[in-house]
């Protein structure tokens, strides 16, 4: 098989969100700066916002919010568990961003006196901007690629970023998914913006690429950062989201809140008070589901037509659009009865949840050279704003670390190594699918890891896992397109290993549902006010440690610290 | 399961009298996050290759003749 070998200064990996603003900002940094922009699908539609986003979800915006508020706000939402320079350098940035992607021609929702219109769905603080034009986005981040003078290369898969003799970056290879020849990119630094590992769980509907994320993003930048010899942070509190009960996309309570619509159990009531998305909320809705009440709903059968209508617009255009053709063949009609709601299946990303590769403000993860941002890296609640806010600091931090450094040598063995896993299951005929072992390592996700966590069904699952690893020396492919699965299989199972791994370590309960340990129910301050760390140990194996919560520079009191737990609407009859 | 080889319904339908492969266009194979659609070499027409669709649409929005159409695929809808 042919190999390409190239050099850059910089390799951007995944052209989604974060990606793209990367790229953009280490160019604008420098221009002389030899910057690639990779992706295994085209960075035109690539990613999480392929179809655009119907709003920001964190906006911090003068007059309406300040990055005081918004850290402490995402402090409390997140049990305390953050690192809050690391969420104050995305606050503080918000803002900036905003106004530069309306200079680029995004469109927000503002008022007739042209300020912001910011909507209230978090519990304590307003930070939501409808973008009704949403769809627009990667046209828009595009525009800017090509201005830029970002090179791209489409269809590309990064399978790993190998190290120099100090353990800096120094090549990332990868294969083309249509041809399977062999990449070996060398380069001073990387970012990874491959997004959430979405492929854990393995959805309700059996559909293997019926995911709530999108499928591409399957834990690729999780894996390599691994092995790269990064930290990755608190995996344990998994990702579950509210959807669409077998659609499994978001349905979408940010954008139907500030309309007056929301999330009501099978007699129509309200039982949470807040329909922003956290663990605490999501325990709630996991409770009604299992109770007499259940199953959820989203309700907007009470609101105005032009209301309706409204919703319907901006549904059925930006972010999942397909909505519409689901609640079509369905007969659901938003204005006749309640949409039935469920929880999704487990998966990795900061964007709306806590994990992810440790990066600290300034992006940079444990490797020299090596950053992430967006949905991969630790940054909580980051959403697609904070994707931005990182991308853009972790492009012009690695544009500045570039000028500093040279091009160094790969590790002879570690490149041996990796060209010849990606071209093993070429060289296979017969044996077991990509399809077969994505499939039961993600069934078992689901059997075994998903909470209510238990330490005997955690350890079975990482038995079974320990028998797929050896399965994986009889997956074969049989084209360019297969191999892609083939390695895709691969960080998926990395990641089910991790969330096992994490999940154990942390003997505790937080995080509402994303980490509802049954062994240990109770949340445990003592032991467990700090972030947990996992590594490749000496010895090759998954390594967990804990690490400090760093000095809060915000501070927040008992009664906001509560907040969140407070999650449940009061029943007065039951009071009584 | 993964090849869409098997005589079944796939999400991505294709209006062959519509599609204009032949021509050169490549489009929707081009932006297809999930790399599932390609030109059949024989009809020159684009078709369904790998039953592996997120249904997120670009393929049927950036169609420049309006030949494809996205459903629901069955085990969902």
């Amino acid at each position: 098989m042919k190999t390409i070998e190239m050099e850059f200064d910089l390799v951007v990996i995944g052209g989604g969100t974060g990606g793209p603003m990367a790229a953009v900002k280490a160019k604008e940094r420098n221009p002389k700066l030899r910057v690639l922009l990779i992706d295994k699908a085209n960075v035109k539609r690539s990613g999480a916002i392929s179809m655009g986003m119907d709003g920001l979800n964190n906006a911090v915006i003068p007059g309406h919010a300040t990055p005081e508020q918004y850290v402490k706000e995402i402090t409390v939402a997140n049990d305390g568990i953050v690192d809050q320079e690391a969420v104050m350098a995305y606050a503080a940035g918000s803002f900036d961003m905003i106004q530069e992607l309306d200079r680029w021609g995004v469109k927000f929702e503002k008022d007739e006196t042209g300020d912001y219109s910011v909507r209230k769905v978090h519990h304590l603080g307003a930070y939501v901007l409808p973008m009704p034009e949403g769809h627009h986005m990667k046209r828009i981040l595009y525009r800017q690629l090509k201005r830029a003078r970002v090179e791209i290369t489409n269809r590309v898969v990064v399978t790993r970023v190998l190290t120099g003799p100090n353990g800096e970056v120094s090549a990332v290879m990868g294969f083309d998914c249509r041809t399977a020849e062999l990449y070996v990119i060398k380069t001073k630094a990387a970012v990874i913006c491959t997004g959430a590992a979405g492929r854990l769980g393995l959805p309700a509907s059996g559909y293997l690429m019926g995911t709530y994320e999108n499928p591409t993003n399957c834990g690729d930048g999780h894996s390599m950062a691994y092995h790269a010899g990064a930290d990755l942070a608190n995996l344990e509190c998994f990702q579950i989201n509210p959807l669409i009960k077998d659609y499994n996309g978001p349905a979408c309570a940010y954008v139907t809140g500030p309309l007056g619509g929301y999330t009501a159990n099978s007699k129509g009531e309200r039982f949470i008070e807040c329909d922003y998305w956290s663990g605490q909320m999501m325990q709630e809705f996991h409770n009604e589901l299992l109770s007499g009440n259940g199953p959820v709903f989203l309700k907007l059968n009470h609101l105005a037509e032009e209301t309706i209508q409204e919703i319907e617009t901006i549904l059925h255009s930006n972010e999942r659009p397909s909505r519409g053709r689901f609640h079509d063949k369905r007969g659901n009609d938003y204005r006749k009865q309640m949409v039935e709601m469920h929880i999704s299946e487990i998966g990795f990303c900061s964007g709306h949840s806590a994990s992810g590769i440790h990066i600290n403000a300034r992006g940079e993860t444990a490797v020299k050279g090596l950053y992430a941002a967006g949905d991969c890296a630790s940054v909580p609640h980051n959403y697609m704003l904070g994707a931005f806010v990182y991308g853009k600091l972790c492009g012009e931090n690695a544009a500045a670390y570039c000028a500093e450094v040279g091009n160094t040598v790969p590790d002879k063995e570690a490149l041996a190594a990796e060209r010849t896993r990606i071209l093993a299951p070429l060289e296979r005929s017969g044996g077991l699918t990509p399809y077969q072992i994505e499939y039961k390592t993600r069934r078992l996700v689901n059997d075994y890891l998903q909470p209510p966590k238990i330490t005997s069904k955690y350890e079975i699952g990482l038995r079974r896992f320990a028998e797929i690893r050896e399965d994986m020396d009889s997956m074969s492919a049989g084209n360019a397109h297969e191999l892609m699965r083939a390695m895709e299989a691969h960080s998926i199972l990395d990641c089910a290993e991790m969330a096992a791994h994490a999940s154990m370590f942390r003997t505790e309960s937080r995080w509402g549902l994303y980490h509802n340990y049954v062994d240990y129910p109770k949340r445990d301050d003592e032991n467990w006010f700090c972030h947990s760390l996992l590594s490749r140990g000496a010895d090759g194996q998954m390594a967990m440690r804990k690490k400090a919560i760093e000095p809060y520079i915000v501070p927040v009191d008992d009664e906001e610290r509560t907040a969140y737990q407070r999650m449940r609407v009061a029943r007065s009859a039951e009071a009584a | 399961m993964t090849l869409a080889m098997t005589i079944t319904q796939v999400p991505v339908r294709v209006d062959d009298s519509k599609c204009i492969a032949e021509k050169g266009c490549t489009v929707c194979v081009d932006v297809c996050p999930l790399d599932v659609l390609a030109i059949d070499m024989l009809t020159k027409k684009a078709y369904m290759k790998f039953d592996e669709c997120w249904y997120c649409l670009p393929c049927e929005q950036d169609c420049p003749t309006g030949a494809l159409t996205v459903d629901i695929p069955y085990l969902l809808r």
